[in-house]
């Protein structure tokens, strides 16, 4: 077998081998240099599979050469392959960035043990997005569950300690409704792997326990993508976490969550339960809608910058739920945009709050005043993220924007309270946005502020980076929609 | 040159004039040598097209495909070509008076001003030449982020309270409302580029068509029609070239454009006339027009009255496009180029008044004509063809928009006009009369005329609202491209 078959299998084994050994190193400079050399390749790996979803292949891989439904297979499908983009990209850029912000943040003794944690997300993470089997998706939850609350409470902000209680608390309930809802569905069908599952689901189907495993599943999952009003979990733990892992963290984690959702309701349940879309789509449009106006109304008054933009996540992820509750093809496509194009967006935008923090004592909106004329490329990629995030013409976000107000039209009636809801939240967008535009650029600077620098050329680099992809890809958008379009066309395969 | 490598050209050369700027920011004079031949070059160059165009050419350019069928492109046709000669001939103008004002004041950020600028007005061409909704849309929304730094150019916190107003409103609108309004019509029609004839007949019918126009035209805050119009006073903070060119002409004249354009390329003025749910648009405009006149009578502050005064004449513009007639829809295209050069003017002697003497508030100005009597002769000129006295341009326009409104016998349009050209007088004439004619209040500073590039700029616009009324056949001639035929 050549390399490139292989690919499926080294997105997890390779983040995953390193972090032992970035354990080994020891030395902080070693420790950091191996971790992102992983990354990179884990980045370098979801690129070339994203090739091959694109040029049509189907990705189908078993571990140890086992076929399914015995062995474990790894399957790439092209909602997978975006979110891998998502996971290794973020890291990647998180941790070529990160090494001066960290710094400040975890003491020297004890960096290669977070990086290792790190490398542990991140296979975990790359696990969920890669796996063809509904058990190992709980594995790797919880490998990258239990190693994102090391990451969370390994700041020196102590109330990330309570942060990280209340998220250990809820996620470990949504994996174990996850957990539940997969037992059963074993239970009736005795196997695990998602295609197989869907298959003979289709004997026992209407039976109590798949209805029941179906209901589990979905909330255990909501929880993990933190949906409204399950969501409570997340701003403390963006707010208090170190900056880069915010800026890792809130890129990907919650989309994984979404993309199972996504993968078991409309692959594994759709066909086998009946007006199972109809189901689906009443539980979620509302909460999704509620989410988008809670969550935009919080973010317009909060003073603390990671927790308005924790609040302004919470909302986003409603723009994400909402396009996929439309259940059409536009709607899902716009989801799967909107996956991509928030991450670049938020991404940015906490990489830019991590910079801000190197050479500031807080990030509320008071210490941040003025500092835009002495950071000046730092501001400019804040801001161009911050325009992406209102949907502004020619940034990323308003190509999924578009696509979701254009998707909510096609819906009818109903279609245009999700309209009026989203344009809602999109004016809320612009105020929170501008309030931190007006505090960086406008606002009278502070004797801090005044003796601020522009931030460390890795960070200011890959911030910089990440603003230009959030222009680049609001004018040439083809690649994430290409991809997305491929994920609506094969979720919605089982909808007959 | 081809037509299609002078649009982008034209496009272009502004975003690079503005760098040039930016990098010759510590020698003023090498710097304003920058604008001034920057904005030759692209007046020239806009000029170029518009032979092709009175031929009946309508060049375009494809820049980009974005999705779902959706392109950033541009396309010259007479209305476009119109507003964009008119923002870039006067950019030139307003250049040589912004090196007397801005100096002539000792302003801060000289070198961002000219930038943001430069920028604001690539963005207006953007508008002017887009060939879909898509395309405006991105350009509209870059020609207001472009000019809140301005706005916002002095920088204290009154400034930062009324440009937050301006960019809150104008964002606003164009995110809660415009975008709406142009993906709905992209629903229905399949399509957002600009058709004569208009994209929407058979797709959409009934009070919806009522509804999308009204998503349209207050959408469009950039053309203040009430209840969206306060953002335009609250920009007045700004330095007065800034009034003067963006929110005299290329701003507030991009708002009219668009929905002139909207109305004629994408609702179609006869499918709109056969539409009664879209009749209620004259009555916004009437409204604006004549509640706009009344609020300009009651105010104190010269640029604040001129602010007002802009808020009506835009709703002439939008008046006479609603009022869906051939010979209405030339009366708004000439209508934009007549109070570009009036009101250009006024704000040009605003601000030449501002920087001889300091004087704001209308009471102070008494007696001021006989200090300066060349910028007071230009705003002679110039309110006189805001009422619409011959021999000024203002006269032009408001015939072609009488005779529209007679076409259909709209009694309504007919009467506003009348009233509001009664209203305009009472707010103007008593402004006039009190600078030439009373005496001067005593212990005031001893002052002469603005600096020589000022009253230059204000003298050239004046003598050009005069030229209008003579020569206005080619605007004519292009104009009425747009409905076919002048009945």
């Amino acid at each position: 077998m050549s390399l490139t078959a292989q690919l499926p299998a080294l997105q997890v084994v390779v983040p995953l081998l390193t972090a032992p050994l970035v354990v080994l190193l020891r030395t902080p400079g070693l420790s950091w240099a191996a971790a992102t050399a992983a990354s990179l390749t884990a980045f370098a790996i979801a690129v070339a599979l994203a090739g091959q979803v694109l040029a049509g292949e189907v990705i189908h891989y078993e571990m140890g050469g086992w076929p399914a439904p015995f062995g474990i297979s790894l399957n790439i499908d092209a909602l997978g392959s975006l979110v891998l983009l998502l996971v290794t990209g973020a890291s990647t850029l998180a941790l070529v960035g990160g090494r001066d912000s960290l710094a400040t943040e975890i003491e020297a003794g004890r960096r290669h043990l977070f990086y290792a944690a790190w490398l542990i997300v991140l296979a975990g993470l790359s696990g969920i997005a890669v796996t063809g089997d509904a058990f190992n998706v709980f594995v790797f939850m919880e490998i990258s569950s239990l190693a994102t609350y090391v990451l969370i409470a390994a700041g020196p902000d102590r109330r990330a300690l309570t942060a990280t209680f209340k998220y250990l608390i809820m996620g470990t309930i949504g994996a174990t409704f996850y957990l539940i809802g997969v037992g059963m569905v074993y239970m009736m069908t005795g196997t695990l792997n998602f295609a197989d599952m869907e298959v003979r689901l289709a004997e026992v189907t209407e039976l109590r326990p798949i209805v029941v495993a179906a209901g589990f599943i979905t909330v255990g999952l909501a929880l993990k993508a933190a949906m409204f009003p399950l969501h409570v979990w997340l701003p403390g733990a963006y707010t208090h976490a170190p900056h880069m892992v915010t800026a890792f963290v809130a890129a990907c984690s919650t989309k994984v969550a979404i993309y199972v959702l996504l993968r078991f309701d409309f692959f594994v349940f759709q066909n086998n339960l009946s007006q199972h879309d109809l189901h689906f789509a009443s539980f979620l449009l509302p909460l999704a809608l509620l989410g988008i106006l809670v969550g935009s109304a919080v973010a317009m008054v909060e003073s603390n910058l990671k927790r308005l933009l924790a609040h302004s996540s919470v909302a986003q992820i409603g723009y994400i739920l909402l396009g996929a509750s439309l259940i059409s093809e536009a709607g899902i496509t716009a989801a799967a945009a909107h996956m991509f194009n928030h991450a670049l967006a938020k991404g940015a935008m906490f990489l830019a709050v991590a910079a801000f923090a190197l050479r500031l004592s807080g990030v509320r909106l008071n210490d941040i005043a003025g500092v835009g004329r002495q950071m000046p490329l730092t501001f400019a990629a804040l801001a161009v993220a911050g325009a992406s995030l209102v949907g502004i013409p020619g940034t990323a976000g308003f190509v999924s924007k578009w696509l979701l107000l254009q998707a909510a039209f096609a819906q009818g009636t109903l279609g245009l309270v999700a309209v009026v809801v989203v344009v809602l939240s999109s004016l809320a967008a612009v105020v929170y946005v501008w309030r931190i535009i007006e505090a960086a650029y406008f606002c009278e600077p502070s004797a801090e502020v005044q003796a601020a620098r522009e931030a460390p050329l890795p960070i200011l680099a890959v911030l910089l980076l990440a603003a230009a992809a959030n222009i680049y890809f609001g004018l040439v958008p083809a690649f994430p929609l290409s991809l997305a379009e491929m994920s609506a066309t094969e979720l919605l395969g089982g909808l007959q | 040159m081809s037509a299609q490598n002078t649009i982008l050209f034209a496009l272009l050369w502004p975003l690079l004039g503005a760098v040039g700027i930016a990098l010759a920011g510590r020698w003023p004079n090498l710097r304003e040598t920058v604008t001034l031949v920057t904005a030759s070059v692209l007046a020239l160059s806009v000029w170029s097209l518009a032979p092709g165009i009175m031929d009946g050419g309508r060049p375009g350019v494809v820049v980009a495909e974005v999705f779902g069928g959706l392109s950033i492109a541009f396309s010259v046709e007479p209305l476009g070509m119109l507003f964009a000669a008119l923002a870039s001939t006067l950019w030139i103008v307003n250049s040589v008076y912004s090196i007397g004002y801005m100096r002539g004041n000792n302003e801060k950020h000289q070198t961002r001003f000219y930038v943001c600028f430069a920028i604001a007005i690539a963005a207006a061409l953007g508008v002017a030449f887009a060939d879909n909704l898509l395309t405006l849309f991105l350009c509209y929304e870059i020609l207001t982020l472009s000019t809140y730094p301005l706005v916002s150019h002095k920088g204290d916190a009154a400034t930062i309270r009324s440009a937050r107003i301006y960019l809150g409103i104008l964002l606003g609108t164009s995110i809660g409302l415009l975008l709406p309004a142009i993906i709905w019509t992209y629903t229905v029609a399949g399509t957002l580029t600009f058709t004569p004839g208009g994209i929407l007949e058979g797709n959409l019918a009934g009070p919806a068509v009522g509804l999308l126009l009204g998503l349209y035209v207050f959408g469009i805050g950039k053309a203040a029609v009430m209840p969206v119009h306060k953002w335009l006073p609250s920009a007045m903070v700004a330095p007065t070239p800034v009034s003067a060119l963006l929110h005299a002409v290329a701003v507030v004249k991009a708002g009219v454009f668009t929905v002139t354009k909207v109305i004629i390329y994408i609702f179609g003025v006869e499918a709109l006339f056969a539409e009664p749910s879209g009749g209620w648009l004259v009555y916004a405009a009437a409204f604006t027009i004549i509640a706009a006149s009344v609020v300009a009578l009651r105010q104190q502050n010269l640029k604040r009255m001129l602010a007002y005064s802009t808020i009506g004449q835009l709703s002439y513009v939008i008046m006479a496009a609603a009022v869906l007639t051939p010979l209405s829809e030339v009366g708004a295209a000439v209508h934009i180029v007549a109070h570009a050069f009036g009101k250009i003017t006024l704000f040009f002697s605003a601000g030449a008044i501002y920087v001889a003497s300091k004087k704001t508030e209308l009471p102070q100005l008494h007696g001021i004509g006989r200090r300066m009597p060349w910028t007071m002769a230009a705003f002679t000129i110039a309110a006189l063809s805001m009422i619409g006295v011959p021999p000024t341009g203002g006269f032009v326009s408001k015939w072609f928009i009488l005779a529209g409104a007679f076409q259909t016998d709209n009694y309504l349009a007919i009467f506003t006009i009348i009233l509001s050209t009664v209203l305009n007088a009472a707010y103007f004439l008593p402004v006039i009369f009190a600078a030439w004619f009373s005496t001067e209040p005593a212990g005031g500073k001893d002052h002469g005329e603005a600096p020589w590039p000022a009253v230059l700029a204000l003298c050239v616009t004046a003598m050009a609202t005069l030229a209008f009324f003579f020569f206005n056949q080619p605007v004519l001639e292009l104009e009425s491209q747009l409905v076919g035929r002048l009945k």
